[in-house]
């Protein structure tokens, strides 16, 4: 039998947690004591002696609600700011963070990776490199935990939410989907392997072999006809997405928005939500109905590839080895097509 | 009658509220708040039963990690209408419609309510609700949790959804009925002499809590209707698939449900403040600051609700405020809890039953709001929301809280209701079993909840199973605590030693006429002289 009274604590910010939920745990016991223990102490020190006996009344003390008032405020204070900070370093994933994207859908976690790796109720991740983890749901809410790690964040269809995390120690972690999502919610239960940095660089060579993310939603923009308008179109029916992510677009309305990972998906869901200056509203279908969220994952992942590929002072090829050649290529292979497209 | 001394043998002849008229019709068409408030305390005492039994089949199952007593979809729904039986159909009505309706007239020094046929009104309200919700129970359940949230109650549920919203939309205007009839009553129909600063706690704390059903509830109702519609008709409002937003359903929820808790819980502590004081023998320490922060409970209980979506992603910005405007409303529950502890100061203490659940109150609530802390806090309640921890903390609330102040009321007026006493050894004995029986059963739901099990599990990690059985081994021990009340006070309408106008001694109008009163309550109508809880001043009653 065993009985686990403390999670296990394999992430950097695990530590922060449980100092944090310490010091309140400690706090809340002085307080318990405190007031328990003048409960009793009054409960037997002023119990009825004698059934006639009528105590002095006692009104109050100004001076005693301001102390009792304040005194606790301070206290709850500082929790709130420790856990603010704690908050605010959970909502910010560092830029250099890796990318994982996790599907959530009734009831399985589909995770994906750069390299194109896939796996189901499965995470495999590196000890002592920040891991972002790009969440979305094909049906109704759920909610990523990783106890072991202390980080939760709901997945809410319809848009991207982001989690991530810096495993510290090497082992096998329970996956939970915490937030209730119907018959099987409590099947949607997985592991997270933390590995040491060699052995997670053998995971990944070991698997994938339909390419890489890039490379499938290079593939889904081919089926569905987007490069036409998208890359090699020079009738200005659709804006040329080379160089697009993580710009800020001119909007007709005038305002500006970022192009990143939410805006792409909103683009091919629904188009005519934020058109493009200059260019017209009703030319785009939606793709809604017709696109997994994963394959929607695979998308933007390609036309982040596109900007990375041609941005000036992007970096090097030789840390994208695996993306930075796709685009090109694919340049070159539309560029016959251009002809044809022009009818 | 008004004349006639003390004769405990006098109360079975008396002409009462209770044998003023017989006969079924006596108690259907009634408008006396007295006997509505029985009607209400039966109907709650069947739904209560009702999502025990839900709880403790709940609790059955998970003795064992694998799931294997009920299917999946069976253990959704008896969480799902454990919660909604008894938070919409048992908390929300417990004490203001019985205890509240009971004594807030007489309280105040005033014949019934101001409106006694919305009164009966209301009970049938409550009951077309009720009809509802059984109807959806028997039908076949939902499978929603009692929260509903979408997209999955809009889209995915196949259960009766729509049904069961319809039964907690219905009864929501029995709440607002209430709700106005108390505001109305506080304010017109106070004795001559009963000022404002001479009310009773109790009274206070249902002012509080009308304020928030009459404000809160229509707003839950407008949510519920839209999830109708969504789920009837397909207009996008929740479903982003229709062009909707889920989160929008989880801000209207809880921006009712979230104040909702406190109907739930400010009515047990004005019950609290009278059973101190009476068993105290002592004025309530800071009157004023006890009354203030039912209302600032009441005010600053609106601005809380974002803390329920920390992970949904909602702007960081908008947990700093709400994480500490959760913190802020802890304040006036501290005031509450300190003001209660030093009232007990130089008092002349006793110890019977009442008062035993008034010391288990205290306990329970001050854990239940502390951990409530933990959840207000924005780096702690990434890890704990949606695990076991919130489960115990609003046990420790919920149950800890206000079934403890509601058992503690019905034992504190069951004489002046009944006109006859509980078994006092027993009462004493359940209301052990209670505390004993509640602790064992929520507190290892704290540690399981920080080691990271999640709520709505059906089948759970092996590792949690020791404590999982723990928690059932309590939940026995509180059942049994809550049969016994149950069988003794049934057992007292008929053998139970007649209680006289006031076995406490205790202050308050309600004690100074017959028990159980007359129709209209007072024989003339009371005129008020001193503040409350004077305990000070020897009790007519007594030989110098």
């Amino acid at each position: 039998m065993q009985l686990p009274l403390w999670p296990e604590a394999a992430s950097a910010i695990a530590s922060d947690v449980d100092h944090l939920y310490i010091y309140l745990t400690l706090v809340s016991v002085v307080m318990s004591v405190l007031i328990f223990g003048t409960i009793f102490v009054f409960a037997i020190k002023y119990r009825r002696k004698s059934e006639d006996e009528t105590p002095a009344p006692i009104h109050g003390s100004w001076r005693l609600e301001v102390t009792w008032s304040i005194i606790p405020f301070l206290v709850m204070l500082t929790f709130f700011w420790w856990g603010a900070k704690i908050y605010f370093l959970n909502a910010t994933p560092p830029p250099e963070a890796m990318d994982v994207y996790a599907v959530g859908k009734q009831w399985m976690w589909k995770l994906q990776y750069p390299g194109g790796q896939r796996e189901i109720n499965e995470l495999h991740v590196p000890i002592g490199r920040p891991v972002k983890i790009t969440l979305a749901s094909e049906d109704v809410i759920h909610s990523f935990f990783i106890p072991a790690l202390r980080v939760k964040h709901d997945v809410v269809p319809g848009h991207y939410d982001v989690l991530w995390f810096n495993a510290t120690k090497a082992g096998r972690y329970h996956l939970f989907c915490a937030e209730y999502c119907g018959t099987e919610h409590s099947g949607m239960v997985g592991w997270v392997t933390v590995m040491n940095p060699a052995d997670y660089e053998n995971w990944l060579a070991g698997g994938g072999s339909a390419g890489t993310m890039a490379q499938q939603g290079e593939r889904l923009f081919e089926q569905l006809g987007c490069s036409g308008c998208h890359l090699v179109d020079r009738q200005g029916r659709g804006p040329n997405l080379r160089n697009l992510y993580g710009s800020r677009v001119q909007l007709t309305g005038g305002q500006t928005v970022l192009a990143d990972d939410a805006y792409i998906r909103e683009s091919i869901l629904n188009p005519n939500a934020k058109i493009i200056a200059g260019y017209h509203p009703n030319v785009m279908p939606s793709f809604q109905g017709q696109l997994s969220e994963e394959g929607i994952l695979q998308l933007v992942v390609y036309i982040k590839s596109l900007a990375i590929a041609n941005a000036p002072g992007a970096p090097t090829a030789s840390l994208l080895p695996a993306i930075i050649p796709q685009p090109v290529n694919l340049a070159r292979r539309l560029a016959p097509q251009q002809d044809g497209g022009k009818q | 009658m008004s004349t006639a001394i003390q004769e405990p043998q006098q109360t079975t002849e008396t002409v009462n509220y209770l044998n003023a008229e017989y006969g079924w019709k006596s108690w259907l068409f009634t408008t006396d708040h007295k006997r509505i408030a029985l009607l209400y305390l039966i109907s709650i005492s069947v739904m209560f039963a009702l999502g025990g039994v839900f709880a403790m089949l709940i609790r059955l199952e998970l003795l064992t990690p694998q799931g294997d007593m009920v299917t999946s979809d069976t253990y959704n729904k008896l969480f799902t209408m454990h919660g909604v039986v008894m938070v919409f159909f048992f908390l929300v009505p417990s004490i203001p419609a019985t205890l509240g309706n009971f004594l807030v007239p007489m309280m105040i020094g005033a014949k019934d309510l101001a409106f006694p046929r919305i009164n009966l009104l209301s009970w049938y309200i409550y009951i077309a609700g009720a009809l509802f919700a059984v109807a959806s129970i028997l039908m076949g359940g939902v499978d929603t949790g009692w929260t509903f949230y979408t997209p999955f109650s809009t889209t995915y549920s196949n259960t009766f959804v729509i049904t069961a919203a319809v039964g907690v939309f219905i009864s929501g205007f029995s709440s607002i009925l209430t709700g106005l009839n108390f505001i109305v009553t506080i304010h017109k129909m106070r004795a001559p002499g009963m000022t404002w600063g001479r009310l009773p706690l109790f009274v206070w704390a249902h002012y509080a809590t009308s304020l928030i059903q009459v404000l809160g509830t229509p707003v839950v109702a407008i949510t519920l209707a839209l999830l109708a519609l969504e789920r009837g008709f397909h207009i996008g409002i929740f479903d982003p698939a229709i062009g909707g937003d889920p989160i929008l359903f989880q801000h209207m929820f809880w921006f009712y449900s979230h104040p909702a808790v406190y109907i739930m819980i400010l009515p047990g502590m004005g019950v609290i403040s009278e059973i101190i004081t009476c068993f105290s023998r002592k004025g309530l320490f800071g009157y004023w600051f006890v009354a203030g922060s039912s209302l600032g409970i009441a005010i600053v209980g609106f601005l809380v609700w974002g803390h329920h979506l920390f992970v949904t992603g909602m702007s960081m910005y908008a947990g700093l405020y709400f994480s500490l405007m959760s913190m802020l409303v802890a304040v006036p529950s501290a005031i509450k809890v300190f003001n209660w502890t030093a009232t007990m100061y130089r008092g002349s203490i006793t110890y019977q039953t009442p008062m035993l659940y008034a010391f288990g109150f205290i306990g329970l609530f001050t854990i239940g709001g502390l951990t409530g802390l933990f959840l207000a806090t924005l780096g702690i309640d990434v890890h704990l929301t949606d695990t076991y921890f919130v489960i115990a903390h609003f046990h420790y609330v919920m149950v800890g809280g206000m079934v403890v102040a509601y058992l503690g009321g019905l034992h504190f007026w069951w004489p002046k209701i009944t006109g006859k006493m509980y078994p006092e050894g027993w009462g004493k004995f359940s209301a052990l079993l209670v505390f004993v029986g509640f602790n064992v059963t929520f507190f290892p739901q704290f540690i399981l909840g920080y080691l990271g099990q999640p709520r709505r599990y059906h089948a759970y990690a092996p590792e949690f199973q020791v404590l999982n059985v723990m928690s059932t081994a309590g939940a026995s021990i509180l059942a049994v605590g809550y049969v016994i009340p149950l069988i003794y006070f049934i057992w007292s309408l008929r053998y139970g030693k007649p209680a006289g106008d006031n076995p406490w001694g205790a202050k308050g109008l309600e004690w100074t006429t017959q028990s159980p009163p007359t129709t209209f309550n007072f024989d003339q109508t009371p005129i008020v002289t001193e503040e409350a809880y004077a305990y000070s001043k020897k009790p007519e009653v007594e030989v110098g």
